[in-house]
């Protein structure tokens, strides 16, 4: 049952051209970054050798671009591709068809929140296709590209649950748009606002989205920014289904 | 709950199954109450009608009814599993034509009622042939690669229709059916829902009262949020048959004398000399009552006929001076 509403749900996403148009303008932006991160590594290149650990193609052009991923998704992809979820149904009236199925509330926004999901791991693999394509002349390393791209799902899958959330708070998708926006940029920027020290400071770290991703880019593994994007998700999903269930109930 | 029903008696002791049962139904909208203890049961092979002005509760108990909204207080049981406790279990037996068609714009005709199908969890090989049979009868075979976009309201809301059906759930929900529809599709429409009311439970809401007298069983006549009549059309159209007289006199006159006219079942006294008269519908005992009012000088001023048509039931039951059929 999740996984009807989950296809149902990506497959609407490519019949309305704004899927290509996402997928298209990011694999442009991203395809000028990726060569302007080859570029950058073709003019450092000589002197790597002379380092006593050098950097490789993943540190300077794989980890870069991932990163560039992630930024993307959170100003553009995650906002856009997640408006229409709920609020879209809410606003043609489709919602009493889900809610008079023998479908429990969990499951429709699962399978939702499967459905764009599906469309960001579709974005993620597109954009893992340019650094592959190095290996044709060079070599990467695995177990960091392998690091990087866990940080970018467990980013994706966060984005993916504040949008839906978001969604179902309203019945106009311009206003998902902008919460979605608000939200996620205000969650990026704290990385950088951390001008203050002790406690606030860590707290501030603590919540910035960004500084969760980074290390993973790094190739370091951390439980703890793992659990933070679990909760994340979690949380989002769990509200989403409570403002469901509160709308039979009615205010 | 036997005792709960307002049906018809004449096949008590062997009835169809109960297959929609509403308890004191109440639905609270902040401090207005916009459905109060409304209770009824619907059997196997029943259509009821659910009448009443726009904004008397229809749409609110449909909703209740199909779980997507929750009452304050009261319950629905459908097939025997309470819509609280048991949703999946109560939604797998009804099918539901919300008031605006539910329709996923993007998709064909044919996407629509598949992915309708599988969220009934209708077994994959049955889906075609189901969809099949869904779309005949509801007039759609010709329409099953279109946009549901690009229908026209008419045929939207029958997509709508075949998605309620689509299932064969042992109890169908239709919130206004046949609104959007022309002449011809209405009487279709009507000719689906005494059909499926032969083997289903079908409960449909209308503000149209020739619909109910189509397609109907059982009325039930809901305004502002309480149930103020439930009889079967039969009663109803018989109700609507026996005709009235309005009489008032300059004298006040014997009523035992007027009982007495040929043709004459009841006679109330209004109060200030006036009366009203229940007469069979063949026999108008107006010429009789002239020439008795003339021998015993009653002074007779005024006969007015009642024609107490399903209209004018309805005012007088809803007490409004414009009902809005």
């Amino acid at each position: 049952m999740i996984r009807t509403i989950a296809w149902r749900e990506f497959r609407s996403l490519f019949l309305s051209p704004l899927a290509f148009v996402i997928l298209a303008v990011t694999q442009l932006i991203l395809a000028r970054l990726f060569l302007a991160h080859v570029n950058l590594f073709l003019m450092v290149e000589s002197r790597l050798p002379t380092l006593p650990n050098p950097p490789g193609l993943t540190t300077l052009v794989a980890a870069p671009l991932l990163g560039n991923v992630g930024v993307l998704l959170l100003l553009i992809i995650a906002p856009l591709a997640t408006m229409r979820l709920v609020a879209d149904e809410r606003h043609n009236k489709t919602l009493p068809l889900l809610f008079s199925a023998p479908i429990s509330m969990r499951d429709i926004v699962l399978g939702k929140y499967l459905g764009v999901l599906g469309f960001f791991l579709v974005i993620t693999a597109l954009a893992l296709a340019m650094p592959l394509a190095l290996l044709i002349g060079g070599h990467l390393d695995f177990g960091m590209l392998a690091c990087g791209l866990l940080g970018l799902v467990l980013l994706a899958a966060a984005l993916a649950a504040v949008g839906l959330f978001v969604s179902t708070l309203t019945q106009y998708p311009a206003v998902a748009v902008m919460g979605t926006f608000g939200i996620l940029f205000l969650l990026w920027i704290l990385g950088y606002a951390n001008s203050g020290h002790g406690l606030g400071r860590r707290i501030v770290a603590t919540l910035s989205i960004v500084d969760h991703y980074e290390p993973f880019l790094r190739g370091l593994f951390s439980t703890a920014n793992v659990v933070y994007y679990l909760v994340l998700t979690l949380t989002c999903l769990l509200f989403a289904v409570r403002k469901l269930e509160s709308e039979r109930v009615g205010a | 709950m036997p005792g709960m029903d307002n049906g018809t008696e004449r096949d008590a002791g062997h009835r169809p199954e109960v297959l929609v049962e509403a308890v004191g139904l109440t639905r609270v909208y902040g401090r207005v109450p916009a459905v109060s203890d409304v209770s009824f049961v619907i059997r196997r092979g029943e259509v009821l009608g659910f009448l009443g002005p726009n904004g008397a509760g229809k749409t609110t108990t449909m909703q209740m009814l199909s779980g997507n909204l929750a009452p304050t207080s009261g319950r629905v049981l459908i097939g025997g599993h309470d819509m609280m406790s048991e949703p999946k279990r109560a939604k797998a037996a009804l099918g539901y034509l919300p008031e605006i068609p539910p329709l996923y714009r993007e998709l064909t005709v044919d996407e629509y009622l598949d992915y309708c199908a599988a969220l009934h969890r209708v077994p994959r090989p049955d889906r075609t042939r189901l969809r099949e049979r869904a779309k005949a009868r509801c007039g759609l075979s010709e329409v099953g690669k279109r946009l549901t976009a690009n229908l026209s309201k008419g045929y939207q809301q029958r997509v709508g229709l075949a998605q309620a059906i689509l299932h064969e759930p042992p109890v169908v929900i239709l919130d206004e059916p046949t609104i959007g529809l022309d002449p011809i599709q209405i009487r279709e429409v009507r000719r689906l829902i005494r059909d499926l009311g032969r083997e289903h439970a079908v409960i449909l809401s209308t503000h149209i009262l020739p619909e109910v007298q189509a397609s109907c069983d059982r009325v039930q006549i809901i305004h502002k949020g309480r149930l103020i009549l439930s009889e079967t059309i039969g009663d109803l159209e018989r109700r609507s048959q026996s005709r009235v007289l309005m009489v008032a006199f300059h004298r006040a006159p014997d009523t035992a004398r007027i009982a007495e006219l040929a043709g004459v079942q009841s006679v109330t006294s209004m109060g200030d000399h006036r009366l009203r008269l229940f007469h069979d519908p063949d026999q108008d005992p107006t010429e009789a009552l002239m020439r008795l009012s003339m021998t015993e000088d009653w002074g007779l001023r005024e006969v007015t006929p009642e024609t107490s048509s399903l209209e004018n039931l309805f005012v007088e039951l809803t007490g409004e001076q414009s009902a809005n059929p």
